[in-house]
């Protein structure tokens, strides 16, 4: 029954986007497709961290692998573009699952240790390899519309299609998933490991499967996000962008789809607003440029401090009744560091 | 003292601590204070734990605080620390009210609270966690308190480089006791000193607590499921049911009135 | 022969840095159980302040060096006051976000006060001109000396003040157990901005006497931080001793890897080593054996 509501809503969401997508100049398609190919990337990133109760800053780097395998395939291989996408989205999974193997064993700061070093070293291998990965040069990625669509048919708008069309499908596997057994089970062992393993869970191979499915997501993301890009590089997986995407996860409301698509749009779209912004208020470059990253870093610790649930909580609270459901995500991580005085609260 | 502290009563307490006060001298260096309790209420989230729970415990007694497990005797020591934050209702040493204070300033107006089983610091050596409890003291007062505590608990005395982690049940609970008093307290609030001790620690645990009462003038409320035992050596009882003071009378009267005692302390 | 000698020297001169930061994230870690992703940028911006105050007063180094550390302490104070302080008692989770935010922000605000486009370099205390012992180089200079001697110091008088000062004990008995050390009367708020301080003081150190080999701007400390953490992470998050023996071991095996096999593997050797040392001991060589957390 979900599955089947799941899908109507995608159908109509795609619907809208269609349209949309021929309203957008063509430089607005662009921003628009990269915002789609971002969403993903968040949404698992979100699913980890808010339902799954691990941690990755470092998830650019599946992004990274997604991407380069998505490169070479079309490349060397010369696939279908969907099957590019498919097959991507499965080396990050891959990639993923010995990350997940590695990270059912670390808690809090190891586990997020050790993904920020793979995001900061996984880039260094484009350059150690550079008859492979193309060094810092990258690799150029070209996908052309098919030709059913005529032959004027706009390449951004093609981006805007794929993109779109696929992060629904994520979205919607992602949506079923969370609601499932599976995404039940993912809540118990992040709300209380012993419990949900005292409870017959395996907690290990939980915790593997959300990296493998956030991976795969961030995969798919990475193939989409080098199509709208036309290019791959090293440089386009810094560590910033893995902290972008944490970030987004963060604004949107941990644990809530929705809140991946709201905090990819302001990730993709708010630093170049606020540039311009900056500029026309008389800034130099050099500082201007500076000025998105000083009010994200605001932007960033205000809502955390005031609005925890991040944007989709914020906007159930002011819609819906029930506001308990959007801090719930946040109870998870607690079990990773206890804070000393809660200890002993709660034994009357 | 310690056998028939329980029938000497609250007159003759306070006689005691009248006495000692003028002295001055003892362990703890000064004399105890009276602790008001006035219709307070606390609680944790949306559980009301207290409610309208009013208890005066004279300077220089014992007061023990019994009852069933969740009856709110631990909680009502942790919100006369300030842990827990009081929701109504007043709480005060000698006219000083204590509420809505941080734990940290109402520990320095003299209130040594010793939680249940964890107040040792594992980490840390058996002297200094003893240091611990000598931050509140004047400077130079400190190395004659130490060697004090030292002379008194010999155990502490043989594992003072120890790391606290590797003593017994029965020497963290003396540790942690002489540590408290090393602040010099007005007010020792004791939370199940018994608690997974042998019955022999038990009587010398208690018996120690009667005589820093008697010695020095402490005040001490201590809460204890060992109703026994805590009767014998207090001045006065006061008993918790689900939050609220059912019977507050003196120490003798209490354990002598068998359906309360069946009824609510099992023995 | 001379090789290894050059390797391994000037791989203890790096790792000294790598100890320092490790050494500030653990004394923030203990504190309070937060991992503070700013202490990069922290450093960085401090040594901005160093470089504007040696420009200032006309080249003079110590003035700077000092101001370094000043503003290093204060900084680290104010962030734990004003912004690190709301997020006690919350999931660990909003103190991560929160201090990656203060990180951006302060990469941001360097950017609008000090940056002009360009990286700017920073001076050295004394020559980088490698020593010699005869005719063999030695891979350290006396700038190095003085950064390891510097940090060892450093280290020196933090394990002094840790060991045999009451200020210590109230820092140690909060970082073990803040509860209790509450109901002792240790004003625990107080400590826990003290720890912040100093170890805003270690990174500005940090920062001072790692930017003549790296350059300066608003980046420039992220890929220090990074190994830094890795070195703590290493060492294990709550001991002070694994943070300098962490980034030595990290600062001498990425070393040996840069110099005999390719300087392109360096990240990923430190990635190896972090996976390989968290494999065997999930959390760090020098973890606690007692147990304390359930």
């Amino acid at each position: 029954m979900t599955m089947l509501r799941h899908v109507a809503i995608a159908v109509a969401c795609g619907a809208l986007l269609l349209l949309l997508s021929y309203r957008l100049d063509l430089y607005r398609d662009l921003q628009f497709a990269e915002v789609a190919a971002e969403v993903g990337a968040v949404a698992g990133l979100t699913v980890l961290i808010g339902i799954s109760g691990q941690i990755s800053i470092g998830h650019g780097a599946f992004m990274a692998i997604g991407s380069y395998a998505a490169a070479l395939l079309l490349l060397h291989q010369h696939w279908n573009i969907g099957y590019v996408i498919v097959a991507s989205g499965l080396v990050a999974a891959a990639a993923g699952g010995i990350m997940g193997i590695a990270a059912a064993r670390l808690r809090g700061p190891y586990l997020a240790g050790a993904t920020l070093m793979l995001a900061v070293a996984l880039p260094s291998l484009a350059d150690k390899y550079q008859s492979v990965f193309g060094g810092d040069q990258g690799l150029s990625v070209s996908i052309t519309p098919p030709a059913a669509l005529g032959a004027t048919f706009p390449l951004q708008r093609w981006f805007v299609w794929l993109s779109c069309a696929a992060t629904l499908v994520l979205l919607v596997l992602l949506a079923n998933l969370v609601r499932s057994r599976i995404g039940r089970s993912w809540r118990a062992v992040r709300d209380d490991e012993i419990a949900a393993s005292l409870a017959g869970l395996n907690v290990a191979r939980l915790q593997i499967l959300a990296f493998v499915v956030s991976a795969a997501c961030a995969g798919v993301s990475g193939t989409l996000y080098a199509m709208v890009t036309t290019i791959v590089t090293p440089d386009a997986f810094t560590l910033t962008l893995s902290i972008g995407l944490l970030t987004a996860a963060v604004l949107g409301g941990l644990g809530s789809l929705l809140g991946a698509v709201w905090g990819a749009a302001i990730l993709v779209l708010a630093p170049p607003f606020l540039q311009d912004f900056a500029t026309s208020h008389g800034f130099s470059s050099a500082v201007s440029s500076n000025v998105p990253i000083a009010a994200y870093g605001v932007v960033l610790i205000v809502v955390m401090l005031v609005f925890p649930a991040g944007i989709q909580g914020g906007l159930r609270r002011l819609l819906g009744p029930a506001a308990p459901v959007a801090a719930a995500p946040f109870s998870a991580l607690r079990r990773h560091a206890p804070a000393r005085e809660e200890k002993e609260e709660g034994t009357v | 003292m310690a056998d028939n502290g329980g029938a000497a009563g609250n007159g003759a307490a306070g006689n005691r601590a009248a006495g000692n006060r003028a002295a001055g001298n003892g362990p703890t260096g000064r004399a105890g204070s009276a602790l008001d309790i006035r219709d307070l209420a606390a609680g944790y989230g949306n559980v009301a734990v207290l409610d309208n729970v009013t208890i005066a415990a004279a300077a220089g007694t014992i007061t023990a605080v019994l009852g069933a497990n969740g009856a709110g005797k631990t909680t009502l020591l942790r919100t006369i620390s300030g842990s827990v934050r009081a929701r109504a209702g007043q709480i005060e040493i000698d006219g000083m009210s204590l509420v809505r204070r941080a734990p940290e300033e109402i520990a320095r107006a003299g209130v040594a609270h010793v939680p249940e089983g964890q107040g040792v610091i594992t980490e840390l050596t058996v002297e200094e966690n003893l240091r611990l409890g000598l931050l509140l003291r004047p400077r130079r007062e400190r190395a004659a308190a130490i060697a004090d505590a030292y002379q008194r608990f010999g155990v502490l005395g043989d594992r003072r480089r120890q790391a606290a982690g590797t003593l017994s049940g029965g020497e963290r609970q003396i540790l942690v006791i002489a540590r408290a008093l090393l602040s010099a307290p007005r007010v020792l609030l004791l939370d199940e000193p018994s608690l997974g001790l042998a019955p022999k620690i038990v009587a010398q645990v208690m018996d120690l607590i009667a005589r820093l009462r008697d010695e020095s003038g402490l005040t001490v409320v201590l809460v204890e499921q060992n109703a026994r035992s805590a009767l014998e050596i207090a001045d006065k009882g006061v008993v918790l049911n689900l939050g609220r003071v059912v019977a507050e009378s003196d120490a003798a009267e209490l354990a002598a009135d068998v359906g309360l005692r069946r009824h609510y302390l099992g023995f | 022969m001379q090789e290894f000698i050059e390797f391994t020297l000037g791989g203890l001169a790096s790792g000294i840095i790598y100890s320092a930061i490790a050494l500030s994230l653990v004394l923030i870690w203990r504190g309070t159980r937060v991992l503070n992703y700013a202490q990069g940028g922290m450093a960085m911006f401090t040594t901005y302040v160093a470089l504007t105050v040696i420009n200032d007063t006309g080249g003079n180094y110590w003035l700077g060096f000092l101001a370094a550390l000043a503003a290093g302490f204060a900084l680290g104070a104010v962030l734990e006051r004003g912004v690190v302080r709301p997020t006690v008692g919350k999931p660990p989770l909003n103190s991560v976000i929160v201090t990656i935010g203060i990180l951006i922000f302060i990469e941001g605000l360097a950017g609008i006060i000090f940056y002009n486009g360009q990286s700017a370099s920073f001076p050295p205390a004394y020559s980088i001109v490698s020593l010699k012992v005869g005719s063999i180089a030695l891979g350290v200079s006396w700038n190095d000396v003085f950064t390891a001697a510097a940090v060892l110091a450093a280290a020196v008088l933090l394990a002094a003040l840790f060991r045999y000062t009451t200020v210590g004990l109230r820092l140690r008995a909060t970082a073990f157990n803040a509860s209790v050390s509450r109901l002792l009367g240790v004003r625990v708020g107080r400590v826990l901005t003290l720890g912040w301080a100093l170890a805003g003081l270690i990174g500005a150190l940090a920062g001072v006497l790692v930017t003549p080999t790296t350059f300066l701007n608003p980046n420039s400390m992220d890929a220090i931080f990074v190994l830094g953490f890795t070195a703590a992470v290493i060492g294990g998050l709550d001991s002070p001793v694994g943070a300098i023996v962490g980034g030595l071991v990290l600062g001498v095996v990425l070393s040996y890897v840069g110099g005999y096999l390719s300087a392109d593997l360096i990240e990923l050797a430190g990635l190896a080593a972090l996976v390989l040392v968290l494999m065997f001991r999930p959390s760090g060589l020098f973890a606690p054996t007692a147990v304390r957390r359930v």
